[in-house]
């Protein structure tokens, strides 16, 4: 494994990026440096950069929710901005994250904001198109029904048109939800920590890698469920059984 | 507020709310088309009565009735409703006051029935006590049971969401309604039963109702007046249902309502309202000298034996008139057994398929009261009845036979 | 020229990067300039392109025959499931540590990243082509195979298209931490911004943004390409109808 070319690349990136660190030949030399021990006792290294990653997945969500959807619904409204929108959410998603970080970063600098705005990017398009899709696909009888009442544009869209998108909205936050926690393994690039910086300090050393990887999908997974949860308990009505 | 009237009550009142209904040489001309798809309509639908809008596909039936709501803008001419236009209102102000029920029902899942049927008084501001009264009140009317408000679309057959559908339009006490093909999407068994409890509802609600189908036999069916509509929205008869039976306007309307015409009219009559005739009714053990005296007075010189009550059992054979007493030797047995109240098409219909020339007819309590046979219907036919009544009528002698009866409102 | 770029600031520099060879950071090399931008980029583009290949090859028969016999929903969707929350990261350099560096095994560890959306959308493709088309497709004697192949995947191809697409980006993306397994693709000024300075690295940045974009794009040709005549009129005649109700405000055609 150790390439002449390589160690001092990682040993020339740690400096640039992290400052000096433990060699893997230092711990855990059995089993290939793969030992549960090692990870029970530095277990709490991890913690600072789960909680940096946490946040870093949970606030760029809640925003990116908000924009896309106040972008689904102008474009709901005014059509003519569809196509418009769909290529601008879909180009976002196209930057490569890193790469995204890095030219962000000569604009608005290093650290938890660039990262933000780079992830909050990448919501865009998952959401927005559920969004989207999930008003598109309410049946038309029923909105024309709910007009023959009565009702005014605003009350259907909001109390006919949204909730019966719920579900497929939902579908598109947990997926966001998910992709949001794997791109922020990346943030590190723009200096804004998390679990990728630590996967990164340390490439070498299987433990680290491993402690680092399984926190990120389990944290996926938890948003997601999560997302799944709140999605049960604000739509009801999926749950009745059907005659 | 015409709630406090029921069947049980007694004569059913108009209800106080219904308005009458006028077209005023209504035209829609959408840009572009060569003709306009409503042209010039004029009618005036009575307070409380049923319209119908028939016509072949691509008439504007459909385009005529939305434009009462102003779902579909008037292009030249007004509808006024209890003689206002309904281009004073703001549209869904408008709307609120006016019920409507589509043929794809458009029950919203995402509400319980009665959040579904709360809807316009939701809108209207009505305070909870009297918005859960008002639910409590319409699914009885509509015939589910209470614990059903809880319920979501999902959990409920086609025809009951139908009759959700019905009843949401009704929550706020329009004092009109619009109805597209409102049955159209049921199944045609749970079809007539919805047809019929539709029209003993408007026996009680005496509502103002425009009702669209496609469907001839619906509209005499259920329409107090038919307006034909012929291909570009012209008029071409505007009449209660006995008139277009009997007096076609035009060749298109004589062709439109079919060649079956006279057959149609039976869907209007019951057993009750024409000459039946009469047979001797004998009972198992009656002198026979006696029998034969009855024979020649009688229609049909056939002896119908009866038991005790009056039922009847059978149609006597000739072996059983030979000796002192009447022995019970059947030539055909009773069925079918047609009911005063059976509507004279369905009779028909009973003696066509038992491949029977004539059957008893018994009243409410299966004593027999006449034979109906095939020759009295088409003798029934050829003469021109006075007044036919419509469909209303008709629902409402029968509820009043109903209650009288203390028989079940609904299935 | 260099008062444009310097006035574009680091961005001036890193496009002057791209154009020009200039020395490394610590003096030693020559980095920069066309030449060993197009190596970079070759290089990037032979590893997504083959991880992307073997992927499809791989994961487009299961995922349409799963679609075809419409049983183990599950199983396609777990995949879905579990791939999404897999980070790309942990991903390549999980592959790295336990595997060792090299062209093939960075190259396994993206082709693992590029399965399930390919397996996912071939899936729901080919579930998604109406059942009474199929239905008229066995009831005319074709089997099974020819089924699949010739009815289904035809008519599940824009959707299938559509999942490769969404696959070679994230590879193209991810194959940028490939320098780390010695392959040095587009990331290696990325990683490694000691020798070739920021101007490197921001000029590797927007080269694999553009890459990306052009594979897209291309992908995007090729959709479109691939969308059977039939469909293509069908969705622009949904998208012109309209809808069919009214607002208060606006009046309706209705047919």
């Amino acid at each position: 494994m150790s390439d002449l070319t390589y160690i001092p690349v990682l040993a020339q990136l740690n400096d640039d990026f992290f400052g000096n660190r433990e060699g893997a030949a230092d711990r855990c030399p059995g089993n290939n440096g793969l030992c549960p021990g090692w990870i029970a006792d530095n277990f709490s290294d991890y913690l600072h950069p789960f909680w940096e990653h946490v946040l870093l997945s949970i606030v760029p969500l809640a925003i990116g929710f908000v924009i896309a959807t106040s972008l689904a619904l102008f474009a709901h409204r005014y059509r003519v901005a569809q196509p418009f929108f769909l290529a601008f959410v879909g180009a976002l998603f196209t930057i490569p994250s890193i790469a995204f970080y890095l030219i962000l970063l000569n604009i608005t600098g290093r650290g938890f904001g660039t990262a933000v705005v780079v992830l909050t990017a990448y919501t865009q398009v998952l959401i927005y198109r559920n969004v989207m899709t999930g008003l598109q696909e309410v049946p038309a009888e029923t909105v024309d029904v709910a007009n023959g009442m009565g009702l005014s544009q605003r009350q259907i869209l909001f109390r006919v048109e949204l909730p019966m998108a719920l579900p497929t909205i939902f579908a598109g936050l947990r997926i966001a939800a998910s992709s949001t926690v794997g791109i922020a393994g990346f943030a590190f690039f723009a200096g804004a920590g998390g679990l990728g910086g630590e996967i990164f300090s340390d490439p070498a050393f299987k433990g680290n890698v491993v402690t680092a990887s399984l926190l990120m999908i389990l944290l996926a997974t938890a948003l997601e469920l999560i997302v799944l949860l709140v999605q049960r308990l604000c739509t009801p009505w999926e749950r009745a059984v059907a005659t | 507020m015409p709630t406090e009237t029921k069947a049980q009550d007694g004569a059913p009142t108009i209800g106080s709310d219904a308005a009458p209904l006028e077209f005023r040489e209504v035209v829609k001309h959408y840009p572009g088309a060569e003709r306009p798809a409503v042209n010039k309509l004029s009618l005036e639908v009575p307070a409380g009565e049923i319209c119908v809008l028939v016509g072949p596909s691509g008439c504007g039936k459909t385009t005529a009735m939305r434009m009462v709501n102003r779902m579909i803008d008037i292009s030249d001419g007004d509808i006024l409703i209890g003689g206002k236009s309904v281009r004073d209102r703001r549209p869904s102000e408008l709307r609120r006051e006016i019920g409507y029920v589509i043929q794809q029902i458009g029950l919203f899942p995402h509400k319980t029935i009665g959040e579904n049927i709360a809807t316009v008084p939701h809108l209207l501001g009505w305070n909870k006590q009297r918005t859960n009264e008002r639910v409590e009140e319409l699914l009885e009317l509509i015939g589910l049971p209470g614990d059903f408000r809880d319920r979501y679309p999902s959990q409920l057959s086609g025809g009951q969401r139908q009759r959700v559908g019905v009843a949401r339009a009704l929550a706020a006490d329009p004092p009109l309604m619009l109805m597209d093909e409102p049955f159209g999407a049921i199944d045609p068994i749970n079809r007539e039963r919805l047809q019929n409890e539709f029209l003993r509802l408007q026996a009680e609600l005496r509502k103002t109702i425009v009702f669209v189908t496609h469907d001839i036999d619906e509209a005499i069916k259920m329409g107090d007046r038919i307006a034909i509509l012929k291909e570009g929205g012209i008029l071409a008869q505007y009449a209660t249902p006995a008139e277009l039976l009997m007096y076609p306007a035009s060749p298109f309307v004589e062709d439109f309502v079919g060649s079956d015409r006279a057959l149609k009219r039976l869907a209007l009559q019951r057993v009750r309202d024409i000459d039946l005739w009469t047979a001797p009714l004998v009972r198992i053990g009656e002198p026979v000298s006696e029998v034969k005296a009855k024979l020649s007075e009688a229609d049909l010189e056939i002896p119908l034996v009866v038991d005790d009550q009056g039922r009847p059992k059978g149609w006597l054979s000739e072996r059983g008139l030979q000796g002192e007493r009447v022995r019970e030797d059947f030539r055909s047995p009773a069925e079918p057994i047609v009911e005063l109240d059976d509507i004279l098409r369905d009779a028909l219909s009973d003696l066509l398929s038992a491949d029977s020339q004539y059957g008893p007819v018994v009243d409410a309590d299966g004593r027999v009261a006449g034979v109906l046979s095939i020759e009295a219907l088409s003798h029934a036919l050829s003469v021109p009845a006075e007044h036919l009544p419509s469909a209303t009528e008709l629902a409402i002698s029968t509820a009043e036979h109903d209650a009288a009866d203390g028989a079940e409102e609904f299935a | 020229m260099t008062t444009i770029f310097a006035a574009l600031g680091p961005f001036g520099d890193a496009i002057d990067f791209i154009f020009q060879q200039r020395e490394s950071q610590a003096g030693t090399v020559q980095v920069g300039g066309l030449g060993e931008i197009w190596e970079l980029t070759w290089m990037h583009l032979k590893l997504s392109l083959a991880a992307t290949a073997i992927a499809t090859a791989v994961a487009l028969p299961i995922g349409v025959w799963l679609g075809h016999i419409g049983r183990y929903q599950f199983l396609a969707i777990s995949t879905s499931n579990i791939g999404r929350a897999v980070p790309a990261l942990g991903l390549v350099v999980f592959f790295i540590a336990f595997l060792g560096v090299g062209f093939g095994n960075v190259c396994l560890a993206l082709v693992l990243l590029a399965i399930p959306p390919i397996i996912t959308n071939a899936y729901v493709g080919i579930r998604g082509v109406d059942r009474e088309t199929v239905d008229a497709a066995k009831g005319n004697g074709l089997t099974g195979m020819q089924i699949a192949g010739r009815v289904e995947l035809p008519l599940a191809l824009p959707t299938i298209m559509a999942g490769i697409r969404i696959a070679l980006v994230s590879v193209i993306a991810t194959a940028t931490i490939a320098p780390l397994a010695n392959v040095d693709t587009l990331g290696r000024p990325i990683v490694s911004p000691n020798v070739y300075g920021t101007a490197g690295q921001l000029a590797a940045c927007i080269v694999v943004a553009l890459v990306t974009f052009a594979a897209d794009a291309a992908m995007a040709a090729l959709q479109r390409a691939v969308t059977p005549r039939g469909i293509k009129i069908q969705a622009s005649q949904s998208r012109s109808r309209g809808r069919r109700f009214v607002s208060p405000k606006r009046s309706i055609q209705s047919t």
